[in-house]
């Protein structure tokens, strides 16, 4: 049942914590603080708060998400989500989609389905505005005790010590200090805590300006991904189309670096265009070109920069989200890998927290999403150098592809609207998703497995694990995968054995039985606790 | 397979007048176009990159200034030029 709360406009009130009056007995020491409760943090807070860790997550503000701003949720989220105990909202609320078109100039040149196979519970994407995102983990976590989530709490300061961290914090009541065993930023892309280290972001502004406007309106489209390249509409420019929910419609033009970021945020300008779009684009659908009702719900003129932070973790401050890296929007990789950079941190941070693991363990944090916001910002670059050509040469070869994409499936390969967020392989790929039946039900394979945890998958009735380890074992015979897509999906055959991280990455995989002594040693490897033989 | 740079055409006199009349009543820009959407098939046709790579290197060596231009192919994993 959709909640009557106005994420919009809700303001979550300010309350006095008892750390505030912890200065008479020493100050307030805790395990964990989280800055900043958007997306990232709240993920990681929860993250923390299921394995077990007391969490404090400040906000400087009150709140949610102004506009609509993150939008599309990718499949790896939901399913991230889904673990954190929100993901059946979100799908719930948002707009499902796995089409998209692009158009160049008056024509439609190809169209194409990210989620071409079936036996998967979510689909490629969920468009939802980010507040409503944000709403949800908020009432997540504040059904979970060991989360302390203080609004109109600021950080103004900061000082790294051997052992902790102490915090300035600033409230409408005045300041106190705050010492934590460790810290995880995600005060997002003007960070605080990044300035207060000392750090910067390094990489490329781009001499761009985009508009994007969400409008209520009644339009027969239907829940997919439009691009048009150069439209009669738009000459020249880009322009982008995305169902929400609520009846409203994000629309992106790409502007131009000329263009004038107050007054094409003017209504009078916003709503002519977005008019004219409806019209060309209710022509091109096969309708007749009649313009619906149009009410301006939320503009922003943005530019962009892709960039990230040399290291993503300084002593005990652990970076995250758009704090550590920051891309172009085409492509969804924005809040889709900062979501992901708390799935990779929270099990480890737990881990070395409570003692099983050691503080090695929080460099391959580091290391990991490093070679994660490297890999997004090469493809959100890519997708900007083709939407948006830099040269006459570039837009040539641009034009080149589009006009061959028409005919030919390769350059429709080479057509760059977005490289669409899917997670990274390079440090072992996450656990795909597939139909299993448990206990009798229809249940899926990723729904199985439990925060914290390590899972061994064996896939046959016969094999024996002796491990030493807390592993959930899952056994994957002809009951459990009717289907017979586990199997496919995971290459596995009898005696097979895959080991997933409490993230669900693939950690390690045997063609025959493991030994305890192997499982052990892949479990250690993959905590930190052994050198590991190979190096990223 | 490393780029061919010894004669492998079929009909090399005949390629190259074909070529010359697929461009015949093009203004330059129309020229371009087709250029670029030639190059776009062959390198399909191709296909594995180090023979591309090649060819780009090969051709750029014939540039008339030489410039410090990026190395093609060669990208720098944080996108920066």
């Amino acid at each position: 049942m959709d909640t009557p709360v106005d994420y919009q406009r809700i303001v979550y009130p300010y309350r006095r914590s008892p750390d505030q009056d912890a200065h008479a007995h020493g100050k307030a020491r805790h395990p964990v603080v989280v800055v900043g409760a958007g997306p990232v943090g709240l993920a990681a807070a929860i993250d923390l708060a299921l394995q077990g860790v007391p969490v404090v997550l400040l906000n400087n503000d009150g709140r949610l998400s102004v506009g609509s701003r993150a939008l599309c949720f990718a499949k790896r989220t939901l399913e991230i989500l889904d673990r954190l105990g929100c993901g059946q909202r979100l799908v719930d609320k948002g707009v499902s989609w796995n089409v998209g078109r692009v158009f160049f100039r008056d024509e439609q040149v190809y169209q194409f389905d990210l989620l071409a196979e079936s036996g998967h519970q979510r689909p490629a994407f969920v468009n939802l505005q980010q507040y409503y995102v944000e709403g949800f983990l908020v009432e997540r976590a504040q059904s979970l005790p060991l989360i302390d989530l203080r609004w109109h709490h600021g950080v103004t300061g900061l000082t790294q010590h051997g052992d902790h961290v102490a915090l300035e914090i600033e409230t409408p009541e005045g300041p106190y200090t705050l010492l934590a065993d460790h810290v995880v930023a995600c005060d997002g892309s003007r960070s605080t805590m990044r300035r207060l280290v000392g750090q910067e972001s390094h990489g490329r502004t781009f001499k761009d300006r985009f508009l994007i406007a969400d409008v209520r309106m009644d339009a027969p489209f239907p829940a997919e991904r439009w691009f048009w390249f150069d439209p009669p509409f738009h000459p020249g420019q880009s322009v982008l189309l995305h169902r929400q929910p609520d009846g409203v419609w994000r629309i992106d033009f790409q502007l131009g670096w000329d263009a004038d970021p107050e007054l094409e945020k003017r209504p009078d300008r916003i709503l002519p265009r977005v008019r004219t779009l409806m019209r060309e684009a209710s022509i091109a659908a096969g309708g007749d070109g009649a313009v619906p009702e149009v009410e301006l719900v939320w503009a922003s003129v943005y530019t962009f920069a892709c960039m990230r932070m040399d290291s993503f973790r300084h002593g005990r401050i652990l970076f995250a989200g758009d704090a550590a890296h920051g891309v172009s929007p085409f492509g969804a990789r924005g809040a889709n890998s900062g979501i992901q950079d708390a799935d990779n941190l929270a099990w480890k941070l737990a881990a070395v927290i409570q003692g099983r693991a050691p503080d090695a363990l929080l460099d391959t944090y580091a290391r990991e999403r490093e070679i994660a916001a490297d890999e997004n910002i090469l493809n959100s670059t890519r997708s900007t150098d083709f939407i948006t050509p830099k040269s006459e040469v570039s837009r040539l070869f641009r034009d080149a592809t589009l006009t061959l994409a028409k005919e030919f499936d390769f350059a429709r390969r080479l057509v760059n609207s977005g490289r669409l967020s899917v997670p990274t392989q390079q440090y072992g790929k996450p656990a795909a998703d597939a139909p299993i039946r448990i206990d009798g039900r229809d249940d899926w394979l990723l729904r199985q497995m439990q925060p914290g945890r390590f899972t061994l998958m064996v896939f046959d009735d016969e094999t024996v694990i002796t491990s030493d380890e807390e592993l959930l074992v899952l056994r994957i015979d002809d009951r459990a995968d009717a289907q017979g897509l586990v199997r496919q999906r995971y290459d596995a055959r009898p005696g097979t054995a895959v080991l997933l991280r409490p993230d669900q990455h693939v950690c390690a995989r045997w063609r025959d039985v493991p030994s305890a002594a192997a499982i052990s040693a892949a479990t250690r490897r993959a905590m930190a606790l052994e050198e590991s033989a190979e190096c990223l | 397979m490393p780029l061919i740079t010894t004669p492998n055409l079929d009909a090399g006199d005949d390629f190259y007048e074909a070529l010359l009349s697929a461009h015949h009543g093009l203004d330059i820009d129309a020229s371009h176009a087709f250029n670029a959407r030639l190059i776009l098939l062959l390198a399909n046709h191709i296909g594995r990159q180090d023979v591309l790579l090649e060819a780009l290197a090969a051709a750029a060596r014939a540039n008339p200034v030489s410039t410090d231009a990026p190395t093609p192919g060669v990208a720098s994993p944080r996108g920066q030029a």
